[in-house]
């Protein structure tokens, strides 16, 4: 894909879509460059005032421990966004790929694919994490990891069902017919097609990877501190709640940012032209 | 109402659409016609004509946004500039509408007779009583099996030809002013069409109905309509009786259209027939789902078929849905393996699945697929499809294959730059050459043709037609073209062979079917052709009804049995048939001798 056609295409965007790439864009920026920008060292007690509103030495305001909310955030960003991104990326690789196999592999493959998938998708995820937490720690790896097993079996049901359909479609057929492998029938033939409604997938998945991400912060299974990503930074701050603190509204205004503006994005790009 | 008036007016009608460049796009372009009281008008043309859209605008709809223009009466009813509650006033109460499919128009989840009595409820027309009354009245006036309990059963109980005439009976019950059938029949095996048209139109006689008739086929609209109004891209070329549209067309579009409805083929094949076949099906039985112990799958389709295919010859093989036409097609290219009997190519016998088959022989025979709309993938550029088999078969280079892929669009008659396109910017009869182009690509001695023609309107099939003769001719190709059009059959095989539910019933030379004596199917088949003559179609099914009718089938005897008007009482329903040689040359499936058959 060439610069100038992706840009061809963002201009193509209906509204809702250009918001979405501008809050993704924004985001993708702030966790590069937001460690790097920060007013202040995240972990440092830097205000009197706990839980302080915004001001100009903080435009965030200060969190319970009386931190500079705004250098957290921008510390956190790469945490929830990055871990998401890779966890959505392994998730919807491995489920599509095994998706793809089991349409395409002999039928006693499916059946235990499938069925396995089904064993897993029983396993309540926070349960599923707490355990795994529990039996080796907590690790940005393990977290990464538990995070993209936990979805790949919604992935898989989806793209196999995708998969099963397509597999009937007389062009798959005439490409059985020619002798074509069963690479190139699920990559070539098959692939191409499915992407949209994967795009659809990836976008509800990357949400819920986000919300679990930050769901595991909150119960204190998550990231450890030091570090922090937006969901601990909406748990540390909880007992601010009561009186409508900075500290927790902004990292819970960040989370539904960078989810909405997913969620547009690739509803926007899957509907007109091509995902 | 002023009586001489007519019952329906259009003036000046032209719906606008948004085109793909943004701008205003005009499909129908100032169109105005008359219906007078109890007529039947059709509409005919191509697809693209705008034939549907104006149907469907008589009805103030307008499919995808589309802007409607000028003035529509219908009855006392203005249409134009109505909208929401008074056009749902007119709609499925003044103004009903019979749909193609009617398999895919009836909800499958509710019993048939209270979808068909809805319309007279919502519009408040008669009481459910009467309304149930009046259905099973319709029923009988349509020639329903059981008039007075079908209505009892849901869709998916009900043959194509039964759903039909039951949405027939839905569009009647309002007695309304003008009932639009838009292709009712196009969908339909030309046996089950003749019984639908027939109903249809002794119903509408009966009710006095007027009608507007959208088709393709002007020889299915000769028998149904008083008017004929021709289309093309929107316009309307000429408007005028039947009789005076079928035997003096003023326009030279309608002169192409009755010439396209019957396909002459003027390149034949070589005409040599080599003593050894190249493709070779002997004794072959397949079928669907487990295979039990004895060998026989759980739905069985063919049982012992057996036909060759010289090189370079064409052999139609023909036959109703469900007669497995295109499994026979499935055996041959390795994608359904047979339970018993073998398929041989040049005297080598094939393994029955294609990964047991060598690339080589997979290049030899290649299939084309009916529906070219899903036989293309749409992910993928025209060049990307024809590279790919050439790349597969001939390990071409990017360069050689660039070149090859110019020549084999140059071969099927498309513009070179279609090559850089994807298939969803193609017209159906673009699509359906690349499909065949993809099949020639891999340069093989035989190409199983599975209804390649069905999809198309008769003018394009002509076209596809032509084409697949001029490359039979000039590349030495072989054919096993399946259809259900025996016309299309005949106008490019040498050899035809007739399959029902399975069983091989008849085969021959293409001559040999040009009169009878023939197999009593392959009878029903020829005479259920509409002929291009206004009274071709009877009022009433002048074949005696088939004695063995309350039979169900047994596999040992003729399939065809019940349905057979000549079945003998003790020896059809007791011994299998023997296949029996006629003087023409045409092996038959009958008990019946030679001067039986001759009628």
């Amino acid at each position: 894909m060439k610069p100038h056609n992706l840009l061809r295409r963002a201009r193509a965007l209906p509204p809702s879509g250009k918001i979405g790439l501008a809050l993704v864009t924004f985001w993708i920026i702030a966790a590069i460059v937001g460690p790097f920008v920060t007013p202040y060292p995240p972990g440092s007690f830097v205000s009197e005032e706990v839980f302080a509103g915004a001001s100009s030495r903080f435009w965030f305001g200060s969190d319970y421990l009386g931190r500079d909310v705004l250098s957290r955030l921008l510390t956190g960003a790469q945490f929830t966004v990055g871990l998401s991104a890779i966890a959505v990326t392994l998730a919807v690789t491995a489920g599509t790929g095994l998706a793809l196999t089991a349409a395409v592999g002999p039928r006693w493959l499916d059946e235990l694919l499938s069925r396995a998938m089904d064993t897993l998708i029983s396993i309540p995820s926070k349960i599923f994490a707490l355990v795994l937490v529990a039996a080796f720690g907590s690790s940005l790896v393990l977290l990464t990891l538990i995070v993209s097993i936990t979805y790949v079996p919604g992935n898989f049901r989806i793209a196999r069902s995708l998969a099963v359909g397509l597999a009937r479609l007389d062009y798959v057929e005439v490409a059985r017919a020619r002798g074509e492998g069963r690479l190139h029938i699920a990559l070539v033939e098959m692939l191409p097609n499915m992407i949209r409604p994967l795009f659809a997938d990836i976008g509800l998945r990357f949400v819920f990877i986000v919300l679990l991400l930050s769901g595991l912060s909150f119960l204190g299974l998550g990231l450890q501190p030091p570090d922090a990503d937006l969901g601990s930074l909406v748990r540390e701050n909880v007992s601010g709640l009561g009186e409508g603190a900075l500290a927790i509204l902004v990292p819970a205004t960040a989370i539904a940012s960078l989810t909405v503006g997913v969620n547009l994005l690739i509803d926007a790009a899957t509907q007109g032209g091509k995902g | 109402m002023n009586r001489t008036a007519p019952h329906v007016e259009v003036r000046n009608l032209c719906v606008t659409v948004r085109g793909p460049d943004g701008g205003p796009l005009r499909i129908v372009n100032d169109v105005s016609f008359d219906v007078a009281r109890g007529e039947m008008l059709a509409l005919i043309g191509e697809s693209g004509s705008g034939k549907t859209t104006i149907a469907l605008s008589l009805m103030g709809y307008g499919r995808g946004g589309a802007r409607i223009s000028g003035d529509i009466r219908v009855g006392e009813a203005h249409l134009a500039g109505q909208g929401g509650a008074s056009l749902g006033a007119q709609r499925g109460h003044r103004i009903t509408y019979v749909a193609q499919s009617a398999a895919a128009a009836f909800n499958p989840s509710r019993r048939v007779i209270d979808q068909v009595i809805e319309p007279a409820l919502i519009h408040r027309t008669a009481s459910a009583a009467s309304a149930r009354a009046r259905a099973v009245e319709l029923f009988r006036a349509l020639a329903l099996p059981d008039p007075e309990t079908i209505g009892n059963r849901y869709p998916h109980e009900l043959s194509g030809g039964q759903l039909q005439r039951l949405m027939a009976a839905m569009a009647l019950i309002t007695k309304p002013d003008l009932v639009i059938f838009d292709e009712p029949t196009t969908a339909l095996d030309v046996t089950t069409q003749v019984e639908v048209l027939q109903a249809f139109r002794k119903v509408v006689r009966d009710q006095g109905a007027t009608g507007v008739y959208v088709s393709h086929d002007l020889a299915v609209v000769a028998q149904m309509a008083d008017q004929i109004l021709v289309l093309n891209r929107g316009r309307v070329r000429e408007q005028n009786s039947v009789g005076r549209i079928l035997e003096e067309p003023a326009d030279d579009y309608t002169r192409m259209l009755i010439a396209a409805a019957n396909p002459v083929v003027e390149a034949r094949g070589p005409g040599v027939r080599a003593k050894a076949p190249l493709l070779t099906i002997d004794g072959v039985f397949a079928g669907y789902g487990a295979v039990d112990k004895a060998g026989r799958p759980a739905h069985p389709v063919l049982s012992d078929v057996s036909l060759s295919v010289g090189r370079g010859a064409a052999v139609g093989v023909i036959g109703e849905s469900g007669s497995g036409k295109s499994t026979v097609a499935r055996v041959v290219a390795g994608l359904l393996a047979p339970t018993a009997g073998t398929v041989s190519l040049d005297g080598t016998p094939l393994a029955p699945m294609v990964g047991g088959r060598t690339r080589e022989q997979l290049r030899r025979i290649q299939i084309v697929f009916q529906n070219a709309d899903v036989a293309l993938n749409p992910a993928h550029s025209v060049e990307d499809i024809l590279g790919r088999v050439l790349r597969f078969y001939h390990g071409m280079n990017r360069v050689d294959a660039q070149r090859r892929v110019a020549e084999l669009l140059d071969l099927i008659r498309l513009p070179a730059n279609v090559a850089g396109r994807r298939c969803d910017e193609l017209s159906g009869g673009q699509k359906q050459r690349v499909n065949l182009a993809r099949a020639l690509a891999a340069e093989p001695d035989l190409i199983l043709c599975d209804e390649v023609t069905s999809a198309l309107d008769t003018v394009v099939r002509g076209a596809i037609l032509d084409l697949l003769a001029d490359l039979r001719r000039d590349l030495g190709v072989a054919y096993l073209f399946i259809s259900h059009d025996i016309a299309t059959v005949k106008a490019l095989c040498d050899e035809i062979v007739v399959l029902y539910r399975g069983t091989r019933v008849e085969s021959g030379l293409c001559e040999s079917y040009a009169a009878a004596p023939y197999h009593p199917y392959t009878d029903l088949l020829i005479s259920s052709v509409p002929e291009m003559r206004t009274d071709w179609l009877a009022d009433e099914t002048a074949v005696a009804r088939a004695p063995f009718a309350h039979m169900g089938e047994r596999p040992d005897l003729c399939r065809f049995l019940p349905r057979c008007p000549m079945a003998m009482a003790n020896i059809c329903d007791v011994l299998p048939p023997p296949r029996r040689t006629m003087s023409a040359g045409n092996a038959v499936l009958c008990h019946r001798t030679e001067e039986d058959l001759v009628p």
